[in-house]
């Protein structure tokens, strides 16, 4: 046994329900330190939607005819969904890493619930969208966006953001454990988040799409939450875009959340 | 009143697929002890450490840390061991300080105890200096350091090492081992796997060599030496005709022929034995160009019991 002069940490004996609480707060302050130490992803991040934003706005722009809408308008909603649907996969990147590294298989030891990791990940996709998001609105003030929602619709805007941030940031969890490998999950985004984001109504009206993929364009979840912060945003019908945007979301996060769990304690990893 | 020995695993199997990795293991680590899981790629010494810490599943048999059934009760039996995996698991974007300070409050313990048993094994592990620093600007001998120092946060009174020394420089290696060693002295339990033979050797008690998930040999490193035969005394010959007089004058037990005019003969390793045999190659006319004296190494234990160099291992594994 040690001497007595050294010090021997007795854990505290709490409820299961504080320790899950507690967990959970430690590993979303450590996914939250990341956001800030790991610059470069943030940067990455944010620079790719304002090239985006100016690159439509200045280039397609004038080409493109989004009806009594602005270009600018038009435009803000979709580059702002793209953008929260790339951070999300910043969580399968995370997960992926933290599998790679061995750090999973630490955590794993640990009498700590399983989901903790998970949650700390998706709540830092959460607050990592959100101040990307500011930045970009503030670009678009710069570049003509001028939006006329109300301080309600601002915060049902958020709403809406936060949920679909949620339900992909989920979806990429699962992605992460699926892939185990950084190098695969950024390929896996890549074929994953750009066909669901260009074909949408992010960009351009789908009326001009061949019929069958504006079929898909108009009733896949990118578009309804797109076309509802855009209604929120300008205007634009809102038509039953916000509940199917619920709808879509929720269902997301509901089959999703389970299903990363568990895979996250079955991870059979290396041999 | 009966101890409880921290480490049993009595028949251990588990396959991935249609591999079988362990094909009936048994362990039994006592308290204070350092057992080394010894074998080549593949022979299922991960998975081992991996079942027993929790990590995944095993198909039959049993498992019990502390007494505790590893199926039936895995949240407690995180409760008592510490693992340090193969890469060094520690989060790049923390600093150490940070590192050690999280890795307290997930095993449960206050904030501020979680900070001074941060300070006090930053100190320990000689990482003060850089304590600050994100974890990214380490070197591999610290990060494996502050690898070991994360394991040991809630003073765990079982400990599983998994290739701990793996791609560190000697002196860093040296540096683990010594902390190693004053933790069995301090009274914790450790199962470590290595593919140094020579780590094997100079930290356990008691070496297990799996091969193909199955024991194949068990004992202190000086029994697993023992088993492979004694000393062996190595003569280089000066010509054929003298190799072959050296076969007729020994028996066939006690000489071995190697290649070309080299013969070895088993020795009890006293001076006498060998004198004996030096004045008996000198009557018969056999003149010996050189001759040493071969200890045994868990090399040759290795080779003996799988047929197998150990060394082949070493590149695969060290990837």
């Amino acid at each position: 046994m040690e001497e007595s002069s050294i010090f021997i940490p007795k854990p505290m004996n709490r409820s299961a329900l504080f320790w899950v609480v507690r967990d959970t707060s430690v590993l979303i302050g450590r996914s939250l330190k990341h956001i800030f130490k790991n610059m470069d992803q943030l940067f990455a991040l944010v620079i790719q939607p304002i090239m985006f934003m100016l690159l439509f706005r200045y280039v397609f722009g004038g080409a493109i005819d989004t009806g009594s809408t602005t270009y600018v308008n038009y435009l803000v909603a979709g580059i702002l969904i793209q953008m929260a649907a790339f951070g999300a996969m910043t969580t399968s990147i995370n997960v992926a890493a933290d599998l790679q590294r061995g750090i999973v298989d630490r955590l794993k030891s640990l009498p700590i619930i399983s989901s903790a990791v998970l949650t700390g990940h998706v709540v830092a996709d959460l607050v990592r969208n959100v101040l990307s998001s500011i930045i970009l609105i503030g670009v678009s003030l710069l570049v003509g966006f001028s939006p006329s929602g109300s301080l309600v619709d601002w915060l049902e805007l958020i709403g809406i953001l936060l949920i679909f941030t949620l339900s992909f940031s989920w979806l990429s969890a699962i992605m992460g454990l699926a892939a185990k490998s950084v190098e695969a999950v950024q390929w896996l985004g890549f074929v994953f988040v750009f066909p669901l984001t260009f074909a949408s109504s992010a960009f351009v009206p789908t009326k001009g799409m061949p019929t069958a993929l504006r079929v898909f364009a108009e009733n896949q979840p990118v578009t309804h939450v797109i076309e509802a912060m855009r209604s929120l945003m300008v205007g634009t019908p809102m038509g039953d875009h916000a509940l199917l945007s619920v709808i879509w979301c929720g269902s997301i996060t509901v089959v999703c959340i389970p299903i990363a769990s568990y895979l996250f304690r079955k991870n059979v990893g290396k041999v | 009143m009966k101890e409880i020995t921290p480490i049993v695993v009595r028949g251990l199997r588990k396959s991935f697929k249609n591999v079988v990795v362990l094909d009936g293991i048994d362990l039994t680590v006592e308290r204070g002890t350092i057992l080394a899981l010894l074998g080549p790629n593949g022979a299922g010494k991960t998975t081992t450490i991996r079942i027993l810490s929790t990590l995944i599943g095993f198909d039959s048999g049993e498992a019990f840390i502390n007494g505790i059934d590893v199926r039936r009760n895995a949240k407690d039996v995180r409760k008592v061991i510490g693992l340090t995996g193969q890469y060094a698991a520690v989060d790049e974007y923390l600093s150490g300080r940070e590192n050690l300070v999280m890795m307290g409050k997930l095993y449960h313990l206050s904030t501020s105890d979680s900070k001074r048993r941060a300070t006090q094994l930053l100190e320990e592990f000689d990482l003060t200096e850089a304590a600050d620093r994100n974890a990214k600007t380490y070197s591999g001998g610290m990060r494996r350091r502050l690898d070991l120092a994360l394991s040991l946060v809630a003073t765990p009174p079982i400990l599983f090492l998994d290739e701990p020394t793996t791609g560190l420089d000697p002196r860093s290696r040296l540096a683990i081992w010594e902390r190693v060693e004053q933790l069995a002295r301090d009274g914790t339990t450790i199962l470590l796997t290595t593919q140094y033979l020579e780590e094997a050797d100079k930290l356990a008690d008691r070496v297990v060599v799996i091969d193909h998930g199955k024991v194949i040999a068990e004992g202190t490193p000086n029994e697993l030496k023992s088993n492979v035969g004694n000393e062996r005394l190595e003569l280089v010959l000066a010509s054929d005709d003298d190799v072959a007089k050296a076969i007729t004058t020994f028996n066939n037990e006690q000489l071995r022929k190697e290649e070309h005019r080299t013969v070895s003969l088993a020795v009890d390793g006293s001076v006498r034995h060998v004198k004996h045999i030096l004045d008996t190659l000198e009557n018969e006319k056999i003149s010996v160009v050189t001759f040493s004296l071969h200890k045994p190494t868990l090399d040759d234990v290795f080779l003996q019991l799988t047929g197998h160099q150990a060394s082949e291992e070493k590149t695969e594994e060290s990837k």
